[in-house]
């Protein structure tokens, strides 16, 4: 990673500390500037002020706090494992997500050649943490949740990958790293100044990106197994406590996840003009990839707290009829325009 | 409660009952409680509903949780108490339960209030109407998933609450009228805030009609779900925009004769020929506007003079049956009054609407999709101190 | 808007249904705009179809009535220290007719007699009471039926109206009036256990029980008000305050 020449288990050590730290770092920044700042602000209300005095960014760290020290309660009905056991397969799934994502040239922690592929699949294994969670609640409104959720999140795999297919064509590489250098050493007609994001040519597969990642974090409109006025809390009701903390870190840490996955494959990821090598970048790739990671959860929550949410067969006529053969014409789109020019 | 051995054994009875699938792939309904206690049901309504995967097959409507028995208490009470008492019948529009109850009394006792108590009477059924209505608009928003829309209605709602309060002392009951006229004189000031507070609440719901009624979310969950024929609602007994939506042109304000001003006014009845869920919103929302339109004229066509009749100080109103409906926010709601010249009525049967307009879910909620029991029940719009009196 | 004044096409109304129903129609009145028509008890349903027929196809309410005085205190003038009483205040208090009765006799309910009913007659304790209206013709109509003291019966009207389902179910939980031919007479606002009718006079309201009914004990001013108003309170009017 830098110029020390540690050992494999110091490094990959490291990498592992980093990286659960990131999630809670990260899905706190994303909880508190969107769910909490953003929403309140668009909904003609402050949000959190009190907790830590400015604008109370102390808010969702002190939720945190409060949940760990909650009593466990598992209903009596429970599958007591396979209840304990849901929310920590969610929260791995997330986990793996991250193992792919590059932060700057040297800044990954295992550079996959088939990365996004891994990406993709890793981020796959939620549906069964979902599934586990609704079952093992012993409660009916827990159970059609995560029907629902099971449903859904397998339909919107497909758009998710299709759509990643026409990058992946575009760039010839499945490698997050390559996505981001084939960006990098791109040039729009001729002019390089900004490389070559995707986000430009790939236009409709960001769309169906963002739509089957909103999907994926089952946000509103596609919140149906979490639908907080029909199923009050849909797969999760029947959590609380430092519980509830995992599956709350699962989702926000897979959106931190997707958002900056996105980010890499439509708008270049680390890459900024200035600094393409050496410590700087390595400096501002981070920053560079947290504004944004910003920007592409701002549109993500935005349209959350906009829209109202689709019923099940809706949602599901969405990705089937709709989402897929469009990312399929985009692919073959692509492929096509690749060949010729 | 400790939950008994039997109780215990007949929930895992069910449970795995629920859980078991039959060969040919014909699945066990299962039996969804919703409420009493649920984000959706505006309070304590429950719906027992027999599911069907995720389609109803057979749903009961259990309503009482809240039933506090005004029937039996008017009985023991005075008129100007009474009063007090109906305002929390439909706690969101609190002068307009007053209104026909009072105009009742008046009737018996023929006593007529003067036309500035009664345009002021107009006025606060109006504004009661506005924040009622104005509150199902957004939150319609909710129970579909849309967060927003219930904070600007909230935001917009205070506006009118503010001036109900600054003129009657209550925000939400102010028990304001009274046998022969109005307790108070509006304020000064009042009328000048109140063409602002309009203004606003014009812009909310154009704000609204953007935001919800254009989204095609919005219309994809509420159209063609839960039609009511007119026919059908009108031999249940609903009533308000409910039936208006499904194309009947009645409007009590002006198709019944009251000494309120309404006549005076110059407004339209708002009707849609569809009876589905997106009907009843478009018609509130519509009414909402008419409304601020109607408060607007009011306060230009205010009349001087006193705003109360002389009625004795104590009020013992004749013998005789009288009835009064007025157009609710929610539906038709009336009083029969059944006075033996007493200080109270003998007997004070109160029609609400919601009842009634809620009588319809079990006949309405036969093969419609869990989601949609939601957009039903929101677009109804009923309070449960209305259902339950 | 209809140009033909509302009593006569209430008396317009109340012939046609005399003639549909005939013998059935034991009593009418009008007042204000407003038809009440009782008919018999086995003419009830009959009633609903004609009416329904003739186009009132709203059904706004149904519900009972008991005729019986209260058996529990009933709301009265007290003579308190710093009461005023008006001259009308007065009259009214000394005349006041028998059902009024004071606190501490309850009147027994005696058989035919004693009870007072109300517009369009009716000899019975119990009656139900209806009404429909309609939308077209816009006029309404409240329907009356005398009902058994003892067993009290009437046919449903769930075929023709299905809104009275909800209707007579609070009616049979709060009277105990029993509707023939109802698919689920159950409990609709009371919880299912529960014993005995409430809107029933002879059911006793037990927070009364508890505590008798004050009185209408008038209330005493405020101190410097009660100096500045002077001794002679008026009924109660208001100067017209400016605009």
């Amino acid at each position: 990673m830098l110029a020390l020449q540690l050992p494999y288990w110091e490094i990959t050590l490291i990498k592992t500390v980093i990286v659960l730290s990131i999630i809670p770092a990260g899905a706190v920044i994303l909880g508190y500037v969107f769910l909490l700042k953003m929403m309140a602000h668009m909904q003609s209300r402050m949000g959190p002020m009190e907790p830590g005095g400015f604008h109370g960014w102390f808010q969702l760290i002190g939720d945190g706090i409060k949940f760990i020290q909650k009593e466990d309660i598992i209903p009596s009905e429970a599958d007591r494992r396979v209840f304990a056991l849901a929310p920590l397969v969610v929260l791995i799934s997330t986990f793996l997500l991250y193992v792919v994502v590059p932060a700057g040239p040297r800044l990954v922690v295992e550079n996959l050649d088939v990365g996004i592929f891994y990406a993709l699949a890793v981020s796959s294994l939620g549906v069964i943490g979902v599934l586990m969670a609704g079952w093992a609640s012993a409660n009916k409104y827990s159970l059609l949740g995560s029907l629902r959720a099971a449903g859904q999140l397998i339909a919107y795999e497909l758009p998710l990958v299709l759509a990643v297919v026409g990058v992946v064509i575009q760039a010839d590489t499945m490698s997050l790293q390559g996505i981001v250098h084939a960006q990098a050493n791109g040039s729009i007609f001729g002019v390089s100044l900004v490389g070559n994001p995707f986000i430009l040519t790939q236009i409709v597969g960001f769309g169906i990106f963002l739509a089957a990642a909103q999907a994926e974090l089952t946000q509103t409109p596609f919140d149906m197994p979490v639908a907080e006025s029909e199923l009050v809390a849909g797969y999760m009701t029947e959590y609380s406590g430092f519980r509830f903390l995992f599956f709350f870190m699962a989702e926000f840490g897979t959106a931190f996840a997707l958002s900056a996955i996105a980010a890499t494959l439509y708008l270049g990821g680390w890459y900024q003009p200035f600094f393409k090598t050496g410590v700087m970048a390595d400096v501002l790739g981070p920053v560079i990839l947290g504004i944004k990671v910003m920007f592409i959860a701002f549109l993500i929550f935005w349209i959350r707290f906009t829209f109202p949410r689709f019923r099940e067969d809706q949602l599901q006529t969405f990705a089937w009829k709709f989402l897929i053969p469009l990312s399929l014409v985009n692919i073959m789109a692509t492929a096509v325009f690749k060949v010729v020019l | 409660m400790a939950v008994t051995e039997q109780q215990r054994i007949a929930y895992i009875a069910s449970q795995a009952a629920d859980a078991r699938v039959n060969v040919e792939l014909q699945t066990e309904e299962m039996t969804l409680n919703l409420g009493p206690q649920h984000p959706a049901t505006h309070g304590t309504l429950r719906i027992v509903a027999r599911l069907d995967g995720e389609q109803v097959v057979k749903a009961d409507v259990v309503c009482g949780y809240m039933h506090r028995g005004y029937e039996k208490l008017t009985e023991v009470r005075t008129y100007p108490q009474i009063t007090t008492l109906i305002n929390r019948i439909d706690w969101l529009s609190s002068f307009a339960n007053e209104v026909p109850f009072i105009l009742a009394a008046e009737d018996l006792m023929e006593v007529e209030a003067p036309p500035r108590a009664q345009w002021i009477r107009t006025l606060f059924f109006e504004l009661s109407r506005i924040a009622n209505v104005t509150l199902f608009i957004g939150e319609m928003g909710v129970q579909l998933g849309a967060l927003t829309p219930v904070f600007f209605a909230f935001r917009d709602r205070e506006y009118v609450l503010n001036l109900i309060e600054s003129a009657t002392g209550g925000r939400f009951h102010p028990n304001f009228d009274r046998i022969g006229g109005i307790k108070d004189d509006l304020p000064k000031g009042w009328i000048a805030e109140t063409k602002d507070a309009m203004r606003r609440i014009r812009g909310y719901c154009d704000q609204l009609e953007d935001l919800l009624m254009g989204n095609e979310i919005f219309e994809a969950r509420t159209r063609g779900v839960g039609v009511i024929p007119a026919e059908v609602g009108l031999s249940y007994g609903l009533s308000g925009a409910n039936i208006r939506a499904s194309g009947v042109d009645w409007d009590l304000r002006r198709d019944a004769p009251s000494p309120l001003a309404w006549k005076e006014l110059d407004w339209k009845v708002w009707t849609h020929p569809d009876g589905d869920s997106f009907a009843r919103y478009w018609v509130r929302l519509q009414e909402t506007r008419e409304a601020t339109k109607m408060v607007d004229q009011l306060l230009e066509g205010l009349p001087s003079g006193p705003i109360q009749a002389k009625v004795p100080r104590i009020i013992k109103v004749p013998a005789g049956e009288a009835w009064a409906h007025t157009e609710n926010p929610l539906g038709e709601m009336g009083y029969y009054i059944v006075s033996q010249g007493g200080l109270g009525p003998m007997r004070c049967k109160i029609r609400s609407a919601s009842f009634h307009n809620i009588s319809i879910v079990p006949w309405l909620l036969k093969g419609v999709y869990v989601p949609d029991i939601i957009t039903i029940l929101a677009s109804l719009y009923f309070i449960l101190g209305d259902i339950d009196r | 808007m209809p140009t033909i004044p509302t009593e006569e096409r209430n008396r317009a109304l109340l012939e046609d249904l005399t003639s549909k129903l005939g013998d059935a129609v034991v009593g009418s009145h009008q007042r204000t705009g407003d038809l009440w028509v009782r008919v018999r008890a086995d003419a009830w349903l009959r009633a609903a179809e004609e009416l329904k027929s003739m186009g009132f196809d709203y059904l706004s309410y149904l519900s009972g009535i008991d005729w019986m005085p209260h058996t529990w205190p009933n709301p009265k003038v007290v003579e308190g220290p710093g009461v005023v009483d008006t001259e009308e205040g007065a009259d009214e208090a000394d005349a006041s007719p028998p059902e009024a009765a004071e606190p501490d006799e309850p009147d027994e309910p005696a058989p035919g007699g004693g009870i007072t009913t109300g517009f369009a007659g009716g000899d019975t304790r119990f009656q139900v009471l209806a009404r429909l209206y309609s939308t077209t013709r816009k006029l309404g109509v409240t329907l009356k039926a005398d009902l058994d003291g003892e067993t009290p019966h009437i046919q449903t009207w769930t075929d023709v109206f299905p809104g009275a389902d909800w209707c007579e179910r609070e009616t049979w939980e709060m009277y105990g009036f029993v509707f023939d031919g109802h698919p689920n007479l159950s409990h609709l606002y009371l919880p299912g256990e529960f014993e005995g009718f409430p809107l029933r006079k002879d059911f006793p309201l037990l927070a009364r029980e508890v505590k008798p009914w004050p009185g209408l004990v008038d209330v005493e001013p405020m101190p410097a008000v009660a100096e500045a108003a002077g001794a002679a309170d008026e009924a109660a009017t208001t100067e017209p305050a400016p605009a």
